[in-house]
């Protein structure tokens, strides 16, 4: 079992969480979490370089690492393991998320124990949705990232947070009531009549033997299901309440990573298990996913508190990745995966500064502050590459991502498609809209508190958290090709095939 | 007669000597030895337990032409609630041996196990003659129990409430009994059974007889709409009674109910009871959770939560297969062990400061945190939250419940599912009580006895491994489809 590589993703935070239990003081827990991410993050390197190596000789296989062991035989559950360029990429995503997240709760207070035992128990559930094939076994990482979330807003958030953290863990946990009972149905379609039933991801898509009325009924459910936690409209409202209350590196965390296991799971299970639902049903999530593009992105031009500001702008983003998946074609989807890993370094920056900020003045509405670029000329140069790769600049991230998306969808050549990437479009331009009107106003404007003018600029651990953050935004901005390179395998044959089209 | 037949009868002949030695201990020990008797208890029934296990038991036979069974499974369903007994044994030591109560605990000890004689007779009974037999024994003492507070008006009101709902009961069971008697003219389960795929769902008299008979054993079950004396019942009884009311005696009648349905009326399944079954499930998952949710009182609580457990359970009988069987068997156990950690912590700190509401938690985790530890992890094994044993068993029981494939069934998992939503909120109401609300006047930080640690840790570890280590539903699962 300990030969395949993956698997670490899962021992190493549970060794953390063995070393976390033994921890006396602060300094300890610190260095458990930094040390723990850091291997994680090398550990994701490891991964992406071998990945590369087996592809480079010629590996065609859909995935690469499959490994799999029995769990419950008689339901034929395993523990099925396998990677594909997507799960590789979101899997670095989500090891410099940890780490940079760890960096920002450096002082985080009270009971740093368990707040750093919930986050890691969070990131087991994160690593292990990504690396798992086995339908089951990956519903229950995804359980297991969502309930430390009740914790970890309630304890340590701020605001509204018991009604916030209550809100956010019963809407995703309606979402996954309708998951639940779509992966049971796929499990009992998932061969054809007289051959043994599987949980398995490659093994039903294989088989493909969900008939055409199923996918009907299991395709809604497992696309809502995973679509709450991608933030689609209507159940998008857990987000930004969720966001505003949860203490930073949770935000992090959830903005940047828990929210792309919404995207990458419509993906994964509910467009690639049943892609001719998919086909004939896109229209209607097209146009939810539509609305949460643009509606995300006016609400986030009327807010004052900074957290919602950038709450709405994930609901806004993330919308836009289920949008391209729906589009069904290989650049629109490309997209989407660029999308996922540019939102996630991008927003998990933003909320990283949000944090850092709120904690020096000790307010987050833009009303009662300005001038920091003067103040805090570091934090504040950060926001605004922040703020330029979110409003989509060339050579940073989000650029790449939403050309490759809009140049996508615009290869549908009907009316219906046309008029919505268009509309899609008009998000670019709201969403300079708030950027610059945040920044115009927090960063350059007048000083507005006297007080303000006495604090510091950034500390070593939080420099080195935006630091690598925007390292990684503009690696992706600037070599956008070697992401579409490691993503291109995925999308094989199999869903088009289905489709006929590329 | 042929005595060897009593062979067959090896669990129930153990439980007498266990009984025996306890009631003989309770009775004729001088009274300086009598201070050991809640260990020699414990001890004794922990060594019952740990024979159970002895595969030399696990084999098909049966007496008395054919009234009394046994087989692996029903050794297996012994063998949980034996455990889940034992669990309750060692937590209700503190409490047995308080000032009020030391006089007495004797008779504690021997009318749960008379109790636990009476359903045994149930699940292994082939007979209705001897299921009523086991029914009453089962239920009758159990009255006294819930009396057991003597100085407690609750108490009394209680078991007033509770013996007149089980004579109530157990007459509607009888007049179905009459029903089906008449239209048989035997009692036997097996020859019932071709009686009742001869009359057809076309018989009246077979309709009103399998309603009278689901709403005799729907009140031992307490599903809805016969749940009234549960809240009551949970509230004044002991701690430690409620516990054993609402894991064992629970589990006992769903699984003898299953045995009932699918051996007696299984030719009349789709077409008549499963829809019965179909709005009794909906009814008693729904109205379970929504009156939880207003309760303040942990024992009312836990009622209510209890309630809509029974439903849940209730999923793996309207499967109607053996792996809904298996899957059933596997939920009553971790409902065990999750119920039971919820009520040791009530009952530990009840013990320790006489508190039961909900909001005298508040800011528990600061003051006692390893009792809070335990209280959350049971929480979230009831609401099924994953890497807990409680996700495994929902997911397990939702899976065979699906089986049969039918959309109407899918209809029904999905309010099933939908339902877990509000119960996720209450079971999270009382981990926010205790981690996140604040508190002035925080329970004041107290060492709980060692039995009381001891059943907890029992508990938690059941918690954790029982769905993680896979052989325990894999083992039972194996047991029911080689039926």
């Amino acid at each position: 079992m300990f030969e395949n590589i993956l698997i670490y993703f899962v021992v190493i935070p549970v060794l953390m969480l063995g070393g976390l239990a033994l921890c006396k003081n602060i300094k300890q827990i610190r260095a458990v979490a930094v040390v723990g991410s850091l291997a994680l993050v090398g550990l994701s390197i490891a991964l992406l370089l071998g990945y590369l190596e087996q592809r480079a000789a010629g590996a065609t296989a859909e995935m690469l690492y499959v490994d799999s062991w029995t769990w419950f035989a008689p339901l034929n559950i395993n523990l099925a393991v396998g990677v594909d360029g997507i799960s590789v990429a979101m899997l670095i995503l989500s090891a410099i998320i940890l780490l940079t997240g760890s960096f920002a709760s450096w002082k985080i207070d009270p009971l740093p124990k368990e707040f750093f035992l919930w986050l890691i128990l969070l990131s087991i559930g994160v690593f292990g949705f990504f690396i798992t094939i086995d339908l089951f076994t990956m519903f229950m990482f995804y359980e297991v990232a969502l309930i430390p979330m009740y914790l970890l807003i309630g304890v340590w958030g701020s605001g509204n947070k018991n009604y916030s953290a209550m809100k956010l863990t019963l809407m995703l946990m309606g979402g996954s009531a309708f998951l639940m009972l779509g992966l049971i149905g796929i499990h009992y379609h998932s061969a054809p009549e007289g051959q043994p039933l599987t949980w398995n991801l490659l093994e039903i898509a294989q088989n493909n033997a969900i008939d055409r009325n199923w996918q009907y009924f299991l395709f809604p459910m497992t696309f809502v299901g995973f679509g709450v936690l991608g933030a689609m409209f209507p159940f998008h409202t857990w987000s930004p309440d969720g966001h505003a209350s949860a203490p930073t590196a949770v935000s992090m965390l959830h903005a940047g990573v828990l929210m792309k296991l919404g995207g990458y799971g419509c993906f994964r299970v509910a467009i690639y298990l049943m892609p001719e639902a998919a086909n004939e049903l896109a229209w209607i999530f097209l146009i939810l996913t539509g609305i949460s593009v643009v509606y995300g992105a006016f609400s986030a031009c009327v807010q004052t508190d900074l957290k919602y500001i950038n709450a709405y702008s994930s609901v806004s983003h993330c919308g836009l990745v289920l949008f391209a998946i729906l589009m069904l074609n290989t650049t629109a989807m490309t997209g989407a995966i660029m999308q996922m890993l540019s939102h996630g370094l991008m927003t998990a920056l933003f909320f990283a500064l949000i944090g850092m900020i709120y904690g020096r003045t000790h307010t987050r509405d833009i009303r009662m502050m300005g001038g920091l670029m003067k103040i805090m000329p570091f934090l504040a140069v950060c926001y605004v590459i922040a703020g330029m790769a979110s409003l989509g600049l060339p050579g940073l991230s989000g650029f790449v991502a939403e050309m490759t998306i809009f140049v996508g969808s615009f290869q549908h050549t009907d009316m219906f498609h046309r008029v919505f990437t268009i509309v899609a479009c008009c998000s670019i331009v709201i969403t300079a809209v708030y950027i610059l009107r945040v920044v115009g106003k927090l960063l350059l404007g007048p000083v507005q508190d006297k007080h303000h003018l006495e604090l510091t600029d950034a500390t070593w651990w939080e420099r080195l958290s935006t630091i690598t953050l925007i390292v990684s935004v503009a690696a992706i901005g600037c070599f956008p090709n070697f992401f579409a390179e490691l993503i291109k395998f995925t999308f094989s044959e199999n869903i088009f095939k289905v489709l006929g089209m590329n | 007669m042929d005595y060897s037949q009593f062979l067959a009868m090896k669990q129930e002949i153990g439980l007498l000597v266990v009984f025996l030695l306890v009631f003989l201990y309770d009775t004729f020990m001088p009274k300086k030895a009598q201070n050991s008797l809640s260990a020699i208890t414990c001890i004794f029934f922990g060594l019952f337990t740990l024979a159970g296990f002895c595969p030399c038991l696990s084999y098909d036979a049966n007496a008395f032409s054919g009234m009394y069974e046994t087989s692996a499974v029903i050794v297996a369903i012994k063998n949980i609630l034996n455990v889940g007994v034992l669990i309750v044994l060692i937590q209700s030591i503190k409490w047995a041996n308080s000032e009020s109560q030391i006089m007495r605990r004797g008779e504690f000890y021997e009318l749960l196990l008379v109790t636990l004689f009476g359903m045994y007779l149930m699940i292994s009974a082939r007979h209705f003659l001897l299921f009523v037999i086991g029914l009453e024994a089962a239920s009758l003492p159990l009255a006294a129990m819930v009396a057991f507070d003597k100085k407690q008006y609750e108490s009394h009101e209680a078991a007033v409430k509770y013996i007149l709902t089980a004579v109530f009961s157990s007459a509607i069971f009888l007049m179905g009994l009459s029903f089906v008697y008449g239209l048989a003219g035997t009692l036997y389960f097996d020859q019932l059974a071709f009686a009742v795929a001869i009359e057809g769902s076309k018989s009246v008299m077979l309709i009103i007889a399998l309603i009278f008979v689901i709403a005799g054993i729907g009140f031992k079950l307490s599903l809805v709409p016969f749940h009234l004396w549960t809240a009551d019942v949970y509230q004044g009884a002991p701690t430690s009674v409620t516990a054993y009311l609402s894991v064992i005696s629970k589990g006992a009648a769903a699984f003898a109910f299953f045995v009932v349905m699918a051996q007696v009326f299984g030719a009349v399944y789709s077409q008549v009871w499963e829809w019965m079954l179909y709005a009794l499930i909906v009814l008693t998952i729904t109205i379970g959770n929504l009156f939880a949710l207003r309760q303040r009182n942990m024992k009312r609580f836990l009622a209510f939560s209890s309630i809509s457990q029974a439903g849940y359970i209730m999923l793996g009988v309207i499967a109607n297969t053996t792996g809904g069987l298996g899957s059933l068997m596997y939920y009553i156990l971790v409902y065990i062990f999750s119920n039971l950690a919820a009520f040791g912590v009530v009952a530990a700190i009840e013990n320790a400061t006489g508190k039961v509401s909900m909001d005298d938690y508040n800011g528990l985790y600061k003051t006692n945190p390893r009792l809070s530890f335990a209280m959350m992890l049971a929480m979230f094994s009831l609401a099924g939250i994953p890497p807990f044993a409680g996700f495994f068993s929902k997911f397990f029981i939702f899976t065979s419940a699906i089986e049969q494939g039918s959309i109407a069934i899918y209809v029904l998992v999905l309010i099933a599912l939908i339902n877990t939503i509000p119960s996720l909120y209450y079971y999270l109401l009382v981990v926010k009580a205790m981690f996140i609300n604040e508190n002035e006047t925080p329970i004041a930080t107290f060492k709980s006895s060692v039995s009381e640690r001891l059943g907890l840790w029992i508990c938690v570890a059941g918690i954790i491994l029982l769905g993680i280590v896979s052989c325990f539903y894999s083992s039972l699962l194996e047991l029911t489809n080689a039926m």
